[in-house]
């Protein structure tokens, strides 16, 4: 039925449907329950149009939903019943909200009759989610569906992107309101990205034309902000060295000659060294976490700082700068680009070399090349890039094998490494691949995970098999929770605590699941391994049984300075 | 850096939801209010909060940086005592046989300028709109009189600087 207005008359369930499809959105992760019923009514009726994924549980929907976001650069969306469904996306929630991953959480709730009554499944989602969501809201009108839904999208994915939640209740889901769409253009109490200042832009040049020994350490801002060739173009044209952070990862290509590898705890050994070295610290779309300074006291004290960053909230919240180019990177670096002048550092880049060396001698090459009996986790690493040509989506977890992966993964494009960065959210790995290998399907997704991270949500592999999601997956075992037994040898007299693990046969589980499983145990085996898994055109499970006390170097322990940096 | 008083106005939509956003920011700090209280504000349909915390210069600075990177806040500003106008207003309800039995009492509600609101056979209730120690003195000084019942608004404030509101609401309004 058509109104005069171009309106049509359908249930709230079915608006939010068509709001999804609307907002381009025609994938979405979920589980199904009470009070969301008339919303999954609405999907098995537009199936055609919209492929909902029945995750194995709430938390692998909304990882999922993350994972998607992460390579494709679209909005994610997950969706719950009240309850404890909802509950149960929390963890999901406050990983894209310190990650700024945009997502769409759609959560039903129980009749607005019966809010605040103690319902069956109700809970205070909006209350609970409010620390960890860049906006939520709680629907009880059909009619407001289409506003709010539209306003929903346009939080999530301007400015800096993150998570917003939209709980509706049931009765708002079956009622019925005359539908029309109109995209959300603006809110006037949201300014997503500020205008860039022009005389910070000068100044910014100016301590650039003055720096002796300038370097840069980028962040995912520059992959939010389709920023890269930006990127890429300052630093050939400025001649900087360049170094990343843990989600700046892959935003330039590993063997581009500016850069020059991993900031932070785990990160190589030059970069952290000689952010106390530099003269000029120049920080794009990155919000100095504490694991990449260290001690703050002692961090980059020597240098001028310039901040490139779009939220005004991150500048001079941990790192006192002397300028901030307050807008989205891309524009801030191409304004800088348009008038920085062609230079090379020759003696400074050769501070970098000689350092580099260092960390082959004392780390690199016992990593790569082990002349020990037991497996580790960087020639597993090594040998997945051989495989996948360097060009290989990786997803990884939490702890050790996150580091190594890191560290020795290589890539050749953008938006290729997903992993929980600001939360360390064990678990995130095997949903989050599920979601990246759909935001990305024409790549190769490889999930790396420790045995620890992959118990808390191995349920998904059901979700891998039932939809045929051909990711290959590689846990890297070492019977331990490596990282915590690591920090136990380190700092706890080797008093290992709860970190040891017996585990069940992982290869047993997947053929469970139905899923193509091996498990290499010995060197001589995993060439052969990881080519057949690479060239499976099926989703692959991969168990490499590692040497089970190695630990990950450098090491910045945990408050001490980034030039503190441990080798051994 | 030393702590002293600061209050925080913030200018917002009036949307459910948004004073437990704003309480969470100072809940996460471990950060107690002094005081809190909301009303209209001089624009129609933009909603004032004036918030008054015990902090330093820093933690203001951040806090009012995260209270303005909501979505629903127009903008927000921190402000010492010196640039701001600031009351409190608080009530006292006392025996009314002791303002006829106590002579004295009549002395401490007249130097106070203290209005009363109501009389009753029972009880008479006064008001006093001032300074936190104006206030407060007047409590201490009936006290042994029999205070039956005290009360204190959190503060409001208007600030001697221009806020810049409309302008803003104006600006969007013309780009869109």
């Amino acid at each position: 039925m058509t109104n005069h207005d171009n309106s049509i008359r359908i249930s709230g369930a079915e608006a939010v449907i068509r709001c999804l499809l609307e907002e381009g959105a025609d994938l979405v992760y979920g589980y199904p329950g009470g009070a969301i019923m008339p919303i999954y009514d609405e999907l098995y009726k537009y199936q055609d149009k919209l492929h909902h994924v029945l995750t194995r549980h709430e938390q692998g929907a909304a990882h999922s939903a993350q994972g998607f976001a992460r390579t494709s650069g679209k909005v994610g969306v997950a969706m719950a019943t009240s309850g404890p469904g909802a509950t149960n996306l929390v963890t999901g929630i406050a990983d894209a909200q310190i990650d700024s991953t945009p997502m769409v959480c759609i959560t039903g709730q129980v009749a607005s009759h019966l809010l605040g009554s103690d319902a069956f499944q109700e809970t205070d989602i909006i209350g609970i989610s409010t620390p960890v969501t860049k906006w939520n809201y709680q629907i009880t009108k059909a009619i407001e569906i289409p506003e709010i839904m539209a306003k929903a999208f346009y939080i999530a994915r301007t400015g800096r992107p993150g998570p917003v939640l939209i709980d509706i209740t049931k009765d708002a889901q079956f009622d019925s309101l005359d539908f029309s769409y109109k995209k959300c253009t603006g809110i006037r109490s949201y300014t997503p990205t500020a205008k860039l200042c022009n005389k910070s832009i000068e100044e910014a040049l100016e301590l650039i034309n003055q720096a002796k020994k300038p370097f840069v350490v980028w962040g995912q801002g520059v992959i939010l902000g389709n920023a890269e060739s930006e990127l890429k173009t300052f630093l050939e044209k400025s001649g900087i060295p360049a170094a990343w952070t843990i989600l700046g990862l892959s935003a330039l290509p590993t063997n581009h000659p500016m850069n020059r590898g991993m900031v932070g705890m785990h990160g190589n050994y030059a970069p952290n060294i000689l952010t106390n070295e530099c003269d000029l610290l120049i920080a794009i779309g990155m919000r100095f976490d504490d694991r990449v300074t260290g001690d703050l006291n002692t961090y980059a004290k020597q240098a001028k700082i310039i901040h490139l960053e779009l939220d005004p909230a991150e500048v001079n919240k941990n790192v006192v700068v002397d300028v901030a180019l307050i807008s989205d990177c891309k524009i801030s670096l191409q304004e800088l680009n348009k008038k920085i002048k062609t230079k090379v550092y020759p003696n400074w880049i050769k501070c970098f070399d000689d350092l580099d060396k260092i960390e082959y001698e004392k780390v690199i090459k016992y990593d790569l090349h082990p002349k020990k009996e037991g497996l580790t986790m960087g020639e597993s690493i090594e040998m997945i890039n051989k495989y996948s040509k360097n060009d290989a989506i990786i997803v990884t977890d939490v702890g050790q094998h996150q580091m190594v992966a890191c560290r020795y993964a290589k890539f050749s494009q953008t938006k290729s490494n997903v992993t929980s960065g600001g939360l360390g959210t064990m678990g995130f790995a095997l949903p989050a691949a599920i979601g990246a290998k759909m935001g990305a399907p024409r790549r190769e997704v490889v999930a790396v995970i420790g045995d620890g991270g992959y118990q808390m949500t191995i349920q998904e592999l059901g979700t891998i098999f039932q939809q045929q999601i051909a990711v290959k997956i590689v846990v890297l075992n070492n019977d331990f929770l490596g990282m915590v037994r690591q920090w136990q040898q380190l700092f706890f007299d080797k008093r290992y605590a709860s970190t040891e693990m017996v585990n069940p046969d992982f290869v047993t589980i997947a053929k469970g699941f139905r899923i193509k499983a091996k498990r290499v145990e010995k060197r001589d085996e995993l060439e052969t391994a990881i080519s057949e898994m690479i060239n499976s055109k099926e989703p692959y499970f991969l168990e490499i049984c590692v040497e089970k006390e190695d630990n990950v170097f450098p090491m910045i322990p945990s408050g001490a300075s980034v030039s503190d940096i441990r080798l051994e | 850096m030393k702590n002293i008083t600061y209050t925080i106005s913030v200018y917002a939509e009036n949307n459910v939801g948004l004073l437990n956003r704003i309480s969470a920011i100072f809940l996460k700090r471990h950060i107690n209010l002094e005081s809190f209280s909301t009303s209209a504000s001089e624009i129609p349909d933009v909603f004032r909060f004036v918030i008054v915390v015990n902090t330093d210069a820093d933690r203001v600075r951040k806090i009012v940086q995260q209270i303005e990177k909501q979505v629903d806040v127009i903008k927000a500003f921190y402000h010492t005592d010196e640039e701001t106008i600031f009351q409190e207003n608080a009530l006292y309800k006392v025996k009314s046989s002791s303002l006829f039995e106590e002579r004295h009492i009549q002395n401490i509600i007249k130097s106070s300028h203290a209005t009363i609101v109501t009389v009753s056979p029972e009880f008479f209730v006064i008001e006093l709109t001032g300074f936190r120690e104006e206030t407060e003195q007047l409590r201490k000084d009936l006290t042994p009189y029999g205070l039956l019942q005290f009360v204190r608004s959190g503060r409001i404030s208007v600030t001697k600087a221009k806020m810049g509101i409309s302008e803003i609401l104006n600006k969007f309004k013309n780009t869109k």
